[in-house]
């Protein structure tokens, strides 16, 4: 009964003209983002946030924006997949080894509707998913003291570079990165300042949004001009749009399958959407009798990709609003947008500001229906998009951060900030170390110190406090785990690489 | 070899850091981990992982030639440059000037970069300064007077 009434609560909230527009323009541009090439959900959401500002949006409404740009990304990465063979995002990266076969068959319009409409079931779902699993764990975390939240901390850092890395020790590395810029600037419980290097300009600390947009939005125009915009291949015809109604009926199961995989692979923390795709399309494939078929314009390996990576991308809600962990490179941008508003994702949140929380779940709801409108019937708007060259679409991408960066503090010193995390994450690209985990370490570093020093506050200085119940224990293993078993389960897990590249 | 220098680099690093946390004075009032304790144990495992870079290098990555380290140089001075001059010189000029610049390296056409400079500074000071109510100027303040 409840669940009720905090829904009614949440379409409450969501059914206001302005929320409800919000989530429209959120969806439009989500999908226009997600289309792009060199633009998806991570960076998408990172150069707006700034913007969002400006609007003066109360938290619901910026968290609603956000994430319906968030889902949006989510559909519209898998256009310029199957028509152009190259991944709108890198969650859509799966959806090249079949959607672009099925396009270059004459079916580019098929696979379009058909992974239109598997991505609506997987982000339903998962809305769905959300909606049940969040309150629930919520109620988990609502025991969880300061030991348990520097072991859940712990377990994220471990698992982020998890199975995706290729290298543990770079992946923790960037971690490393992350946490020590976080501790620049002044030292909270004791009001002294740490590794500024005596600059003014850091005894605030390094703002996250800067880092953020530094490193997604301008390393972007580093790699662009690097690659010297080669990817702006000529795409395939797209004919009349018709719903293909036997295939998205043969594939159900495909969906349903990939669904909970990707819900799965979205909540487990460090492992997000690209994850959630890549083990739908696998597992699918294994499944299936006849395997040659993949790779060459399956429907299922349209359908299992797109609905894995969006229901990865709801399930990654999950952790993040929880716990405060998110579990992929948007969330923890999502979470950047909630701690700059002074909302503390966690348990509280559900009880103190559940209008912000179902506010938001009722809204993804909806949205989602508005997505299905905007990718089955609208898509051939969306494909014009993909004209856009990338000699236009950079600087106009480099100019927005910038400006709004500016917009917030209004110093050129936290412009060559920026212009130094974006030099950084080129030179991370380049040595293949993700760039996340740094996001992940500047956002959580300072939660990390405050939950260490306040357990150690609790027990006067005994370390063997953090292993005291039985939740930090598990934690504690499971971070273990997952740190080492992929050094294990590296050589099960080869990603294949798209054809024709 | 690129993983050995990087790993270096971040070795001599995560010693610095070190170094400057052993310099802080805890205060007296402090809490039992106090300020610098945090910062030893994430030196201490960056410079694991930083020698574990060095003693273990990745396979090289694929290096920009010349000619593109040279674009990239450009991109990274044409972005400073723009860094500094939005506050003295307005938003129109030094957005044209820059994407321009910016649009010519990723495609050297000059009819079409010069296009998307024009494009992009007016279309966006509309959008920043009209749809979205930022304070920006346009002109250099001191034409404004």
């Amino acid at each position: 009964m409840e669940l009720f009434q905090n829904l009614a609560l949440g379409f409450g909230i969501a059914l206001t003209l302005t929320t409800l527009s919000l989530a429209i323009i959120g969806c439009i541009l989500g999908t226009i983002i997600g289309a792009l090439p060199g633009l998806g959900p991570s960076n998408g959401v990172a150069i707006l946030i700034p913007l969002a500002f400006t609007l003066e949006l109360d938290a619901t409404q910026a968290l609603v924006l956000m994430t319906s740009v968030y889902y949006g990304a989510m559909y519209g990465g898998r256009i310029s997949s199957i028509l152009l063979n190259i991944p709108g995002d890198e969650p859509a990266m799966m959806t090249t080894l079949d959607g672009y076969p099925m396009a270059k068959k004459g079916r580019a319009g098929d696979a379009l509707v058909l992974s239109g409409v598997s991505s609506f079931v997987g982000a339903f779902l998962a809305t769905i998913g959300l909606m049940l699993l969040a309150p629930i764990l919520a109620r988990v975390a609502f025991y969880f003291g300061p030991a348990e939240y520097f072991a859940l901390y712990l377990l994220a850092f471990c698992t982020l570079g998890g199975i995706g890395a290729e290298n543990q020790a770079k992946s923790a590395i960037a971690v490393c990165l992350g946490l020590g810029i976080s501790m620049i600037g002044v030292d909270n419980s004791t009001g002294m300042t740490r590794f500024t290097g005596g600059n003014l300009h850091l005894y605030d600390g390094v703002d996250f949004l800067v880092a953020i947009v530094g490193l997604f939005a301008v390393t972007e125009i580093f790699v662009f001009i690097e690659s010297r915009g080669k990817d702006s291949a000529i795409g395939v015809k797209l004919g009349k749009i018709s719903i293909p109604i036997k295939d998205i009926l043969a594939t159900k199961w495909t969906m349903l399958r990939a669904t909970i995989v990707g819900f799965t692979a979205g909540v487990l923390p460090g492992a997000g959407a690209s994850l959630g795709s890549f083990l739908a399309y696998m597992s699918e494939k294994s499944l299936a009798k006849e395997k040659k078929t993949f790779g060459t314009g399956d429907i299922r390996g349209v359908a299992a990709p797109e609905a894995g990576n969006n229901a990865a991308a709801g399930g990654a809600l999950v952790p993040m609003l929880t716990l405060g962990v998110p579990g992929s490179g948007t969330t923890a941008v999502l979470l950047a947008l909630l701690m700059t508003l002074n909302i503390t994702p966690g348990p509280l949140l559900f009880n103190e500001r559940p209008e912000v929380v179902w506010g938001l779940i009722a809204t993804l709801l909806i949205a989602n229906f508005v997505l299905l409108i905007l990718n089955v019937p609208l898509v051939k708007v969306f494909t014009k998009i993909l004209q856009v060259p990338a000699s236009f679409l950079l600087p106009g991408v480099a100019m927005v951060s910038f400006v709004g960066i500016y917009s917030l503090s209004g110093s050129y010193f936290d412009l060559l900030l920026m212009i130094g995390f974006g030099v950084l994450g080129f030179t991370l690209r380049k040595l293949k170390i993700p760039a996340v985990p740094v996001i992940l370490g500047i956002l959580l570093g300072g939660h990390m110190e405050v939950s260490l020093r306040r357990a150690m506050v609790l027990s006067n200085g005994d370390w063997t406090y953090l292993f005291n119940s039985y939740i930090s224990v598990g934690l504690w293993i499971a971070a273990f785990i997952g740190f080492v078993a992929p050094i294990f389960l590296r050589s099960y897990l080869k990603k294949p690489t798209p054809t024709g590249k | 070899m690129s993983d050995r220098i990087f790993g270096s680099i971040l070795t001599i690093l995560a010693l610095t850091f070190f170094v400057s946390a052993t310099q802080l004075e805890s205060p007296f009032f402090a809490d039992p981990l106090g300020p610098k304790n945090f910062p030893f144990i994430v030196s201490g495992a960056a410079l694991i992982c930083s020698i574990t870079m060095i003693i273990k290098p990745d396979k090289d990555p694929l290096w920009p030639d010349v000619k593109t380290l040279i674009k990239l140089f450009t991109a990274l001075v044409v972005l400073i440059l723009y860094a500094f001059s939005l506050k003295t010189f307005g938003f129109l000029l030094p957005t044209a000037l820059a994407s321009a610049a910016l649009s010519y390296l990723i495609q050297p056409s000059i009819f079409k970069s010069s296009a998307t400079g024009l494009i992009l500074s007016l279309s966006l000071f509309t959008i920043f300064k009209f749809g979205l109510g930022l304070s920006l100027f346009p002109f250099p303040k001191f034409l404004l007077g």
